[in-house]
């Protein structure tokens, strides 16, 4: 009897196990377009996730809550967690990829880490992958890279933008020869993404260039910044994420590196980089995708139809925060994928491989961005199989104790440069994965 | 009354020595491959394969292989992640300069060079014991990511190392169920092997040594070589865990993988499984592997709606609380419940 009662439950406890692999809970509607978030609200990485995330899901409500979705099509947006954990972030892709009714729409997992372990599973799902402003930075390479589209420019265009904003102030390129630049990176492939193109230009221009890593997370990095403290470099370049940028900051001001000699890449000038360093922060320069504040039409339209309504999920003060604001271009990018895809295979739900040819495909122009509402908010751009990114460009912003603002005008990275060093990556992957290189029709 | 071996009369010394001397165990054993290597594949998802089967058998794998050295010879180690990570980037470089090797060939290679590897940092182990020796397992984990961030050209100079198209005897492994079965049989194998090798001589060698070294010793078990054999086992097994994780779960990886974390992990995993235990190696790896995933999604198969860090949130606390649920109520782990299990299960229903 007892053997049976064990048997009875175990059954019952398989039964229950099954069902929740099987997701139940999604609605049988096929009018529905599946998008998945892999997002990180817990964990190291947590305060600078936050925002992310929820200026995605706000676009995503905002896009349900005004306009019925897109074309008709309801949007199921749904977050799973990763801690910015690449197995985490494995397990949630194959846990979110088959949902809906026609799959995944495009995923934006917001870690290098789990991008790479995505490149390797997406083109045999035939889900794109949106990876705005980092990823690989050969990935604009279409016809080898298919899925991944890094939209709005790689850590490459970064690095070499950073370089001609400081040649601008120290009076022209002429001026880099003989002085000294140090990057201090997260030491991972987000972090060594820029090494290859800073060495490249140490040795066109005549600097030094000296590559200081920080071990994740990168809350210790006292013995870097003695070495910075040595060394004096003319400039500090910062290639963090979370915690690792306001502790850099708090650290040059323990050794009295001026601020306004560091510049961070996208990823390390946001409010949550700065705000901890207090004062000392002051002065810090770091590059901007896109403009801080509630500035643009569609942030009104949130406020009116979310927040007004409690329907948003972050604090309503934090609407418009720089990652907020990525995360709000990151979803209005799928969602404009995911309209350009419909226009060509009709108003109906879009499989991965439709929204590939979305993005592919995607024109977003001045007069578009006016349309939805993100004039001043998004860059222009065009992709295309030749250039996933659409645009290579961004400003410098400063940090003044309480806001950013913008100190330069649009810097567009020399692609010249920076396009065949691309393609030399691109073309050695491809050899390496039998992959032959090809834009589709 | 179910689970008894009345009338199983061993009539040899090899019934005797049987590796499942009682009739049921084998049976259950059957069947249990029966289902992993028929049923599942009729079954599953893609999702239950690359999600949580295929990394589940990985990490099992890795278990079994610190369980060698830390349970059944003694030597706590933490360099876990460090074994995983040569086998990883061993294998990633020998199909990479030796085009057209056989996938299984280079694995074992790499399990190889992670076994060269192993008895390096497993030289300290004759000097030095206990915490200490743990602290210098630490410093190989550290030296080897080290390692690998550093030095570019085990990563073909690229920033992260990505496995190449799987081909096993000609045939693509571009499914999850192909690559299910490969790692199933790789690891039931190599599982097999191992329970094998701690049931004979260097076994026995290994746990005279955990008991009391100097015991052992006096009776004539040379200790540096045994414990550089379990050394090198245990990176073997570790080695080929790693390659198996670089190139059947993830794909591409960088050294952040295998990372102290990871050797923390499968430590837990052998601690709540069952020190000195292979079956103990598969519960504790299913335990804190897959554990905390069903946990996540628990709230959403019932339709509760909460928010995603919320459940994230409870997924910790209800994990932390079952480990220390399990460490008190059975502070040997799963292997030894079951342990216990059976031993009523005999019994039942008349225990005395």
């Amino acid at each position: 009897m007892k053997r049976t009662g064990w048997a009875a439950r175990l059954l019952a406890g398989a039964a229950l196990l099954g069902a929740s692999l099987a997701f139940p809970g999604t609605s049988n509607a096929q009018n529905e377009q599946f998008v998945p978030g892999l997002v990180y609200r817990t964990g190291a990485y947590a305060p600078n996730g936050v925002p992310f995330a929820n200026g995605r899901a706000d676009y995503f409500a905002l896009l349900n809550a005004r306009d019925g979705g897109i074309n008709g099509v309801k949007i199921v947006y749904e977050e799973c967690e990763t801690g910015y954990a690449t197995d985490r972030g494995v397990e949630c892709y194959e846990r979110l990829k088959g949902k809906g009714p026609t799959g995944a729409a495009a995923f934006s997992p917001l870690s290098t880490g789990i991008t790479f372990a995505l490149t390797e599973k997406a083109p045999g799902d035939k889900i794109p992958l949106l990876t705005q402003g980092y990823g690989r930075s050969d990935s604009i390479v279409g016809s080898v890279f298919a899925w991944n589209f890094p939209l709005t420019g790689t850590y490459w265009d970064a690095a070499e933008i950073l370089v001609q904003h400081i040649a601008a102030k120290a009076g022209g390129v002429a001026n880099l020869k003989g002085k000294r630049l140090a990057l201090v990176y997260h030491d991972s492939p987000y972090g060594k993404e820029p090494i290859a193109v800073l060495e490249d230009l140490s040795k066109r221009y005549g600097f030094t260039f000296d590559a200081m890593p920080v071990t994740h997370p990168g809350v210790e990095q006292k013995s870097t910044w003695l070495q910075i403290r040595q060394n004096r470099p003319d400039w500090v370049f910062l290639w963090g994420w979370g915690v690792m940028n306001s502790a850099a900051i708090k650290e040059a001001v323990a050794v009295n590196y001026p601020r306004d000699k560091m510049y961070g890449v996208w990823w390390s000038g946001a409010e949550p980089d700065v705000t901890p360093a207090g004062d000392g922060a002051k002065g810090y320069y770091a590059l901007a995708l896109h403009p801080v504040g509630l500035v643009a039409p569609v942030h009104q339209e949130i406020m009116k139809n979310l927040y007004d309504k409690n329907l948003g999920s972050a604090k309503k003060e934090e609407v418009g925060e720089v990652l907020y604001n990525r995360g709000l271009i990151d979803g209005m990018q799928v969602a404009e994928a995911i309209r350009t895809a419909m226009a060509k295979f009709g108003n109906k739900p879009m499989t991965g491989e439709q929204v590939r040819w979305g993005f592919e495909n995607l024109d977003l122009t001045a007069a578009r961005l006016q349309q939805i509402g993100f004039a001043g908010l998004a860059q222009p751009l065009k992709v295309s199989c030749d250039d996933h990114a659409g645009v290579h460009s961004a400003r410098v912003q400063q940090w003044d104790g309480k806001k950013w603002s913008f100190v330069s005008d649009t810097i567009v990275a020399d692609q010249a440069y920076l396009r065949a060093k691309a393609q030399d990556s691109a073309a050695a992957y491809a050899k390496q994965k039998n992959i032959t290189p090809g834009c589709a029709s | 009354m179910f689970y008894r071996e009345n009338g199983q009369f061993k009539t040899s010394y090899a019934a005797d020595q049987a590796i499942f001397p009682i009739l049921l165990d084998r049976i259950a054993i059957m069947a249990i491959l029966l289902v992993a290597f028929l049923v599942v594949p009729l079954v599953a998802t893609q999702y239950v394969y690359t999600g949580i089967l295929i990394p589940f058998l990985i990490l099992a794998l890795a278990t079994i292989g610190l369980n060698l050295l830390t349970g059944y010879c003694g030597q706590v180690s933490l360099g876990t992640g460090a074994f995983m990570a040569v086998g990883a980037y061993a294998a990633y470089n020998l199909v990479l300069r030796l085009p057209g090797m056989n996938l299984l060939v280079a694995f074992a290679l790499a399990g190889g060079i992670s076994a060269l590897v192993g008895v390096l940092f497993g030289l300290p182990s004759l000097r030095i014991k206990g915490f200490y020796l743990a602290v210098a397992t630490l410093a190989a984990q550290f030296f080897i990511d080290w390692v690998f961030i550093r030095i570019k050209w085990f990563t073909n100079y690229a920033t992260n190392a990505t496995a190449p198209e799987l081909l096993l005897f000609g045939l693509p492994l571009d499914s999850a169920m192909r690559r299910y079965l490969v790692t199933l049989a790789i690891v039931v194998v190599m599982a097999l092997i191992a329970k094998n090798l701690v049931r004979g001589a260097t076994g026995r060698a290994w746990m005279a040594v955990r008991d009391m070294d100097i015991a052992a010793e006096i009776i004539g078990i040379r200790l540096l070589r045994t414990k550089l054999i379990a050394f090198a086992v245990s990176s073997f097994y570790c080695g080929v865990a790693g390659a198996l994780w670089g190139f059947m779960h993830l794909g591409a990886w960088e050294p952040l993988t295998f990372d102290v974390n990871r050797s923390f992990q499968v430590l837990f995993m052998v601690i709540i499984g069952g020190v000195g235990s292979i079956l103990g190696s598969f519960l504790g790896a299913a335990f804190i592997f897959a554990v905390p995933i069903l946990i996540n999604q628990v709230p959403a198969a019932l339709g509760v709606p909460i928010s995603t860090a919320l459940s994230s949130h409870l997924e910790a606390m209800i994990f932390g609380a079952m480990i220390i649920f399990f460490l008190i109520v059975e502070p040997h782990g799963f292997a030894r419940l079951w342990q216990l299990g059976k031993e009523k299960l005999r019994l039942w229903p008349l225990p005395h």
